[in-house]
């Protein structure tokens, strides 16, 4: 409609005002301060960094940003590794959801459709309780006196308890535990879509079930796939709670090494160097990420 | 007669395309007027550009003499009866009805005498607090049109109103609306590509392609002179045939046939190349040689189509074309059969001289 | 084609509903636990509730919790349908690429970079203004509605890409101002939207440890928080207990809302 009412344009800016006006205040100004106190130096004071304006008698007479913290960021192999290891985790990870996830999408979206909202919420129940529980439940399990361990050694499978708790191991699987609704989500949404006719015209077409599912199946679901990963992927990178409590001392998340920066060492400006750094990092798939939502929304 | 709608030289593009390209034509008091396409025609936007959901990037509406043209929808004395019907699924087949008198400020009983009088007149009295998904497709198409009926508009809109219904639902439907029409003398203008349900129903019928309208005229003269190829192949069964005007007064020439043609009516100069069709209904067939027909053709049957009431015949003549005829069953006369060979005539009459 | 009752496909999916479920069972078993260990079962009780229940600082930390989701919801909620609405209803008007950004990017952001922004953003204010001194409550509504309005922005610009345009559009034509159209037709059609993602905010925000901890003043520390101390310190059955009371509070709440909408969603 090109000029439906007159009035029009004005009721739109009205309704757009108020999202935008939200996200510039608080979620691209925030960005723009985490920038900026990257560029300062940390200072035992109120709050803990420089001012980047220098002042004399209030008046400002010049610039005071330091690019220190990248250097250090950049010079010290912590940092480097933790970045490092971190995408390393989030990639495998997210492809161990996948290949949980995937089956999971793919039988619901085959089931009876009365049983498909039951089991669509099944796999979504978990996702509504409380995340830092189901991690605590996950540490109960584990730890060498867990019931896991507990229980092998009743049965006598084992001497000594299993190190499973502060282990790589854990990490994963809590990441895969804690993400998999993310994953199985979209998945679901596009599989459910397929039109089951497809299936049956290539396999009236001669193709068997596997050869059906590679070459309609997985190619049309792949936006799901991409869509479910990229959910996994970019917020499992900068994460802390599971690397925290599942993962051991050897265990090296940039989330963690942020948390500490800024609760242990207090170092504000080096925590922020650190966060542009990290988004710096996730930019990319951030970006394709709002790509592929903004494609979705316009076809449907 | 005065027009209740003009559409003035409106033109409403979508990008590059001209959904409605030029079109002007008036709508009379009391009239029912289809236009007729197929998809894609641009017959849904001029129906959504007089209800007020569309604007026309050219061009005016009048309604009732008044230019309406920058007019919003809920300013507008017209109601449109959408294809989906698009009831409102929260609220009861009542409270559907309702809603439009509500905003002319309605209430009370007044309000409730309305809209039991709307839904009395669909015959959907009883079904007021039923939700729309309570309904079968056939009712909710009723609710939807209590729901304009409702507000007694100047002019119903109805946007492929059988669309969604089976065939038999659809030829009662289609005497309904005309019954309705005539008892509550609103003017009627709906959209369709079925060219038999705008036979039936409308007086006059809009044939659009492309953006434009091809021919309005009532249904009799569109089926039996129509404007041009187009038209005429839209509209019905035809054979269309490319000729040239003969040399002597009155006939034209087609090679399809071997043969001259003679006509009625005024014709382009000889040697002009025109179009000339005729129905296959008006075509007499017959195994022997027909005597004292001024002309004939013969040719042999290459197909048969039964169609019950008749059967539909293509033959082929010497000349290399094909007629198609519409052969009835006649009481005893035994059917006609592939490779038989038999003689087809037409009056002049039946000849409609297009250009080419 | 008729699905194999035991494909490939079944058989993971009844594995990892296992995997999904199994924690939350056991630690809902071992909250009635009687031993102090946690792993080992001596028998039935129902002490550690007790204990729970007379344990101030959980319970003060519930309170401040319950109250921050309360508000951070309804906030995202009004946030989140204006910017679905807007993104759902007005075709591709200017900025509609950014807006979808910056409305889908806090879905994925990771929670230590939101909420170290977010601090540094009120710290700003906070000098520059005096706003919100020594933060608390507020700034963590705030940074929670800042996150969950993009979830009820998602659900509500789907529901009404799913409704289509011919209802509002029916309403118009026969006589309903804009603005009418939006309260009589859109909004209710919204409605069991805007209810799903007030209480996905809602439960997001309960649920959220790494923004509140970094946006937090020394008054309003949340239930996530003191939850998250005290597993530091090691597994307590009254933890056990609290988790149980979450789980079934969430559940109850969930089979609340399904009741209610079940109306809303037979209107399809």
């Amino acid at each position: 409609m090109s000029r439906p009412y007159f009035t029009e344009t004005w009721r739109r800016r009205m309704v757009l005002a108020l999202p935008w006006l939200w996200a510039a205040l608080f979620f691209l100004l925030p960005l723009a301060f985490v920038v900026k106190i990257s560029l300062a130096e940390a200072r035992m004071s109120v709050p803990p960094y420089t001012d980047l304006l220098a002042r004399v008698d209030g008046a400002v007479v010049g610039l005071n940003a330091t690019l220190a913290n990248y250097q250090l960021l950049f010079s010290d192999a912590l940092y480097v590794k933790a970045y490092l290891s971190s995408l390393k985790i989030a990639l495998v990870a997210t492809a161990f959801t996948l290949l949980l996830g995937y089956p999971m999408a793919y039988a619901i979206a085959r089931a009876p459709a009365a049983r498909r909202t039951l089991l669509l919420v099944l796999v979504m129940l978990p996702f509504w309780t409380s995340f830092l529980v189901r991690i605590y439940a996950w540490m109960g399990l584990l730890r060498p006196t867990g019931i896991i361990n507990t229980a092998l050694q009743t049965l006598g499978l084992i001497d000594e308890p299993l190190a499973m708790l502060n282990t790589p191991g854990a990490v994963y699987l809590g990441i895969v535990y804690a993400y998999l609704p993310f994953m199985v989500l979209p998945l679901y949404a596009r599989l459910e879509k397929l039109d089951p006719a497809l299936l049956e015209a290539a396999a009236d077409l001669g193709a068997r079930p596997w050869r059906a599912f590679r070459e309609v199946t997985l190619p049309l679901s792949l936006p799901g796939v991409l869509a479910g990963c990229l959910l996994v992927f970019i917020p499992v990178t900068g994460e802390f709670v599971i690397p925290d409590l599942l993962g051991g001392p050897d265990t090296l998340m940039i989330g963690k090494v942020l948390w500490n920066e800024f609760f242990s060492n207090r170092d504000w400006p080096m925590s922020a160097a650190v966060t542009v750094v990290l988004l710096i990092v996730l930019v990319a798939p951030i970006m394709l990420f709002q790509a592929l939502q903004s494609r979705t929304e316009i076809r449907s | 007669m005065s027009s209740v709608i003009r559409i003035d030289a409106v033109t409403k593009r979508f990008g590059s395309v001209a959904a409605v390209d030029g079109v002007s034509l008036d709508i009379f008091e009391n009239e029912f007027i289809a236009l007729l396409g197929a998809s894609g025609c641009g017959k849904t936007t001029l129906l959504r550009i007089v209800a007020g959901l569309e604007h026309p990037d050219t061009g005016r509406i009048f309604i009732d003499g008044k230019d309406m043209t920058g007019e919003a929808p809920y300013a507008r004395p017209v109601n449109m009866m959408f294809q989906s019907y698009a009831l409102f699924p929260h609220m009861t087949v009542a409270g559907n009805v309702a809603f439009g008198l509500k905003q002319d400020g309605l209430s009370g009983a007044a309000l409730e005498e309305r809209v039991k009088d709307a839904l009395v007149a669909v015959e959907m009295a009883g079904l007021g607090e039923r939700k729309p998904h309570q309904l079968s497709g056939g009712q909710r198409q009723r609710v939807a049109l209590a729901r304009c009926l409702a507000k007694r508009p100047r002019v119903l809109l109805l946007d492929e109103p059988m669309a969604a219904l089976d065939k038999h639902l659809r030829e009662r439907t289609q005497l309904e609306l005309m019954a309705l029409r005539a008892r509550l003398g609103i003017t009627f203008v709906v959209v369709t590509h079925d060219q038999s349900e705008a036979m039936a129903m409308a007086d006059r019928v809009a044939v659009m392609d492309g953006g434009r309208i091809l021919q309005v005229d009532t249904p009799r003269n569109i089926y039996e002179r129509p404007a041009n190829a187009r038209v005429a192949g839209f509209f019905g069964d035809i054979n269309l045939w490319s000729a040239v005007v003969g040399d002597r007064p009155g006939t034209v020439r087609v090679p399809a046939l071997g043969f001259e043609m003679p006509t009625r009516g005024l014709l382009p100069p000889s040697g002009t190349a025109v179009s000339v069709a005729v129905r296959p209904e008006r075509i007499a067939m017959s195994r022997a040689p027909l005597s004292g027909a001024e002309h004939a053709v013969t040719g042999t049957v290459q197909e048969t189509v039964y169609l019950g009431t008749a059967s539909t015949c293509f033959v082929k003549t010497q000349a290399g074309g094909t007629v198609r005829v519409l052969a009835p069953h006649a009481d005893g006369a035994s059917a006609f059969n592939k490779g038989e060979t038999v003689h087809l005539s037409w009056p002049s009459t039946a000849v409609t001289v297009l250009d080419a | 084609m008729t699905p194999r009752r035991f494909s490939a496909a079944n058989i993971v999916l009844g594995a990892g509903l296992a995997f999904l479920y199994l924690p939350l069972v056991v630690v809902m078993i071992y909250s009635f636990n009687a031993s102090r260990l946690v792993t080992v079962w001596t028998g039935f009780s129902a002490e550690w509730y007790g204990a729970l229940l007379a344990d101030r600082q959980i319970l003060d930390a519930a309170g401040n919790s319950l109250m921050v989701a309360l508000f951070s919801a309804t906030l995202a909620a009004i946030l989140g349908t204006a910017a679905g609405y807007a993104l759902a209803r007005f075709g591709r008007f200017r900025g509609r690429t950014a807006l979808t950004g910056v409305i889908a990017a806090p879905l994925v952001l990771p929670d230590v970079i939101a909420g170290l922004s977010l601090l540094l953003l009120f710290v700003a204010f906070e000098q520059a203004f005096t706003w919100m001194p020594g933060r608390g409550i507020l700034t963590i509504v705030i940074a929670h509605a800042g996150f969950t309005m993009a979830y009820v922005a998602v659900i509500v610009q789907a529901r009404l890409a799913g409704m289509a345009r011919d209802v509002e559009e029916a309403a118009a034509d026969l006589g309903a101002q804009p603005f009418t159209v939006f309260l009589a037709i859109t909004l209710p059609m919204m409605r069991p939207a805007i209810a799903a993602g007030w209480l996905l905010a809602f439960v997001l925000s309960l649920d959220d440890l790494v923004i509140a901890s970094f946006v937090s003043g020394p008054q309003s520390t949340t239930l996530p928080m003191v939850v998250y101390s005290s597993i530091r310190l090691g597994v307590s059955p009254k933890i056990n207990a609290l988790a149980t009371i979450l789980i079934v509070v969430t559940l109850a709440l969930l089979t609340a809302a399904a009741w209610i909408g079940r109306g809303a969603f037979k209107q399809k």
